[in-house]
């Protein structure tokens, strides 16, 4: 028998990814719908010898393609690629979910009307007759609670048995249809004619609600108690902010960090040595050795360093996520976003961006306007990632022993100011047609699926891996010619090298900024391929032997440096380099992931010059202006 | 009164939404004439507003609830 296929549509919250994956398991293909970069999940089973292949198709409220989701839904309607489209619906919010079935009927889509949810319902003193439902629709319908096993094998049952062709519309929905008809033949104006056939489709789902269902008040639910502690009143906002605290900590020093550490230790160590061993008994020659080792296993290894730390932040998001809260953290942040011309569902990409802009950039998938996401990934590359965190703190100890904890503060703030700056900037000129708005649904709170959230750990995780990997993976091949060959060849002298050669092309741009050296020049390309390379590099090319970018480390490190350095920096052109650093182009891992969250070549170049020409500019006045105060 | 002016707990009918950007899709969500609505909060800082329309929760921001117009229900 040929594969049966099928079409999961809904709106969102209602646990339709859920019931995917609890289908699925981890047997999915993930990619891209065509053009755009909206996830297209598919799935694959066997259900008594029988082949199923599963679309998700985007969570949406409507049909009437505005959206990337909706236009992506419409057409893969029209297309009409599946042998059974099923409606997942939330049986506690039948009403609302209920225009999204009348939409399809409209368009003459035989669906499968999956009342999921059935046990919340029941709590909330909604009772549906299924049967009366099942009348009203002339469409069939099916009650499911969500994860639980025997749901999914009712599912799969009704899915290899139900023969789509024996239904047809009630009357009731067929004289709806007429009705719709009449109305476009009418000649009214297009926003009019929407509008009252939205009026129209509601009427409809009242009579039908009115047939199948029955409400019993019971009080406030579950999510409205909780609702007013967290989304209300002056305890939100603080505990908002501990619980971003709290999974920061988790993430960044208990486990994350510790496990970033010990796995970059043992790349750097045992990898490393195990690699040199083999390559040295296998008698290849030096400069492969050095490639390898110097180049890829440098490179890739601190690429591969961050997963945990990736993997760790996208287990409590996506944990969140399923939980409800994110709704209301954009709810609670929204009037301050605003103010930067965001919207309140931009405010958890961006907290990341203070550990690792790479997470921060992928978050920014969250956000519903095209807009939103783009400003979002342009302005985070501006906030102190974990990895600058080291330029900042040593040369702030170094040129500021007495301040040097405020200066590091100072440039977090610089961040902040500029990527919020930059957000208005980019929404007056480039993205001004686009509106941003605010309208959000705010599900109940539930217990996420423990599959789907780790399901969508992994695609997150490994996306990373895979996809940076490769981009880092050239990198450090290229970088490491760079810095081990000149025109002649081989050279021993970094000195002499090509990358010191670029070095001292790059610090032309920075006569300006008081630190003009070719070792700066070499720092900022370096920087780009990683932010922890700009203190190891410095270390290098002024002859500090094992440099630390541990920051508990950094007093020892700072005096050390600070007699080979003091040379070419005085405290103004160190606070300006410090302030180009904090602002200027984000890493290669990082151009990599806007590459592939934007799609578009366009955007990764534009985010790695405008950041490059605002670093260069921010950083210019403060050693003039610094300068004409009196400041050395 | 618009939905703006409505204190929280109190239930109001809708009767109109002026024309805007935002108009189809607040009608796609439920808010289309007669519907009942009942306001249970804003958020912390005052904006944006939570409303209960249709056995579910929506929060928009007050520019757009003043949009619309609605009457009290006892």
């Amino acid at each position: 028998m040929a594969t049966l296929s099928i079409a999961l549509i809904g709106n969102p919250n209602t646990g339709k990814s859920t019931i995917f994956n609890e289908l699925t398991g981890a047997r999915q293909k993930i990619g891209n719908w065509p053009g755009v970069t909206i996830d297209k999940k598919v799935g694959y089973l066997k259900y008594k010898e029988r082949a199923i292949s599963i679309v998700d198709l985007p969570g949406t409220y409507s049909i009437n393609a505005r959206s990337p989701e909706e236009k992506i839904v419409v057409q893969y309607l029209m297309d009409a690629h599946s042998d059974l489209v099923v409606d997942v619906v939330d049986a506690s919010n039948l009403e609302r979910n209920l225009f999204l079935t009348v939409q399809l009927l409209e368009m003459a889509v035989p669906v499968l009307v999956d009342l999921n949810m059935m046990d919340e319902a029941s709590r909330r003193g909604i009772n549906i007759n299924t049967y009366e439902l099942e009348k009203a629709l002339g469409m069939p319908v099916v009650e499911t609670v969500g994860r639980s096993s025997k749901s999914t094998r009712k599912l799969l049952d009704v899915f290899t048995s139900t023969v789509m062709k024996d239904y047809e519309p009630s009357a009731l929905v067929a004289e709806h249809m007429q009705a719709v008809k009449a109305l476009q033949n009418s000649g009214l104006e297009e926003a009019k004619l929407e509008e009252e056939i939205i009026i129209l489709r509601y009427a409809l789902v009242d009579k039908l609600m009115a047939q199948a269902v029955t409400v019993n008040s019971v009080g406030p639910t579950f999510s409205e108690k909780l609702d007013r502690i967290l989304a209300n009143g002056f305890l939100a906002l603080p505990l908002l902010l501990l619980l971003l605290y709290a999974i920061f900590e988790i993430t960044f020093t208990w486990f994350g960090k510790p496990l970033q550490e010990a796995l970059s230790d043992f790349i750097n160590g045992d990898v490393t040595d195990w690699a040199k061993a083999s390559l040295e008994t296998l008698d290849v020659a030096p400069w492969l050795q050095s490639l390898v080792t110097d180049g890829i296993i440098n490179g890739v290894g601190s690429v591969i360093s961050f997963v945990p730390l990736i993997f760790t932040l996208f287990f409590f998001l996506s944990f969140l996520d399923g939980t409800g809260y994110m709704a209301r953290v954009a709810f609670i942040m929204d009037p301050i976003m605003r103010r930067a011309g965001l919207s309140g569902k931009g405010i958890m990409p961006l907290i990341m961006g203070f550990g690792c802009g790479v997470p921060a950039i992928m978050g920014a998938r969250a956000l519903d306007s095209e807009k939103d996401r783009m400003i979002s990934i342009l302005i985070t590359p501006f906030l102190t990632c974990g990895a600058k965190l080291p330029i900042m703190a040593l040369f702030a100890a170094m040129f500021f022993p007495d301040n040097a904890a405020n200066v590091v503060f100072c440039m977090y703030v610089a961040g902040v100011l500029m990527a919020i700056l930059m957000a208005k900037v980019l929404n007056v000129s480039t993205f001004k047609d686009k509106e941003s708005t605010f309208l959000l649904e705010l599900p109940p709170y539930r217990m996420p699926d423990m599959k789907t959230v780790l399901l969508e750990t992994w695609e997150k995780g490994k996306g990373y891996l895979v996809k940076a990997g490769t981009i880092i993976f050239a990198m450090s091949v290229l970088i490491w010619f760079l810095s081990n060959y000149n025109f002649d060849g081989p050279t021993e002298e970094m000195s002499e090298s090509f990358l010191a050669a670029i070095g001292s092309a790059m610090s032309a741009l920075f006569v300006f900024h008081g630190f003009d050296t070719w070792e700066s020049g070499a720092a900022i390309v370096t920087g780009i391929l990683a932010k922890e390379s700009v203190v190891s590099t410095m270390g290098i090319l002024y002859g500090v032997a094992d440099i630390s970018t541990e920051t508990e480390n950094v007093m020892d490190t700072a005096a050390q440096l600070a007699n080979s350095m003091g040379a070419s920096f005085t405290t103004l052109s160190a606070l300006a380099f410090m302030v180009f650093t904090q602002l200027y182009t984000p890493c290669v891992t990082a151009l990599g992931t806007i590459k592939k969250e934007t799609g578009k070549w366009k955007w990764t170049f534009f985010a790695a010059l405008y950041t490059f020409a605002a670093a260069w500019i921010v950083s210019l006045l403060v050693y003039q202006v610094g300068r004409l105060l009196g400041f050395e | 009164m618009t939905l703006r002016d409505g204190k929280s707990g109190m239930v109001v009918q809708i009767d109109s939404i002026r024309d805007s950007g935002l108009k189809e899709r607040l009608m796609t969500m439920g808010l289309i004439r007669g519907a009942k609505v009942r306001i249970l909060r804003s958020a912390p800082l005052g904006d944006p507003m939570a409303i209960s329309v249709r056995s579910y929760n929506l929060a928009l921001r007050l520019a757009d609830a003043e949009q619309v117009s609605v009457s009290p229900v006892l």
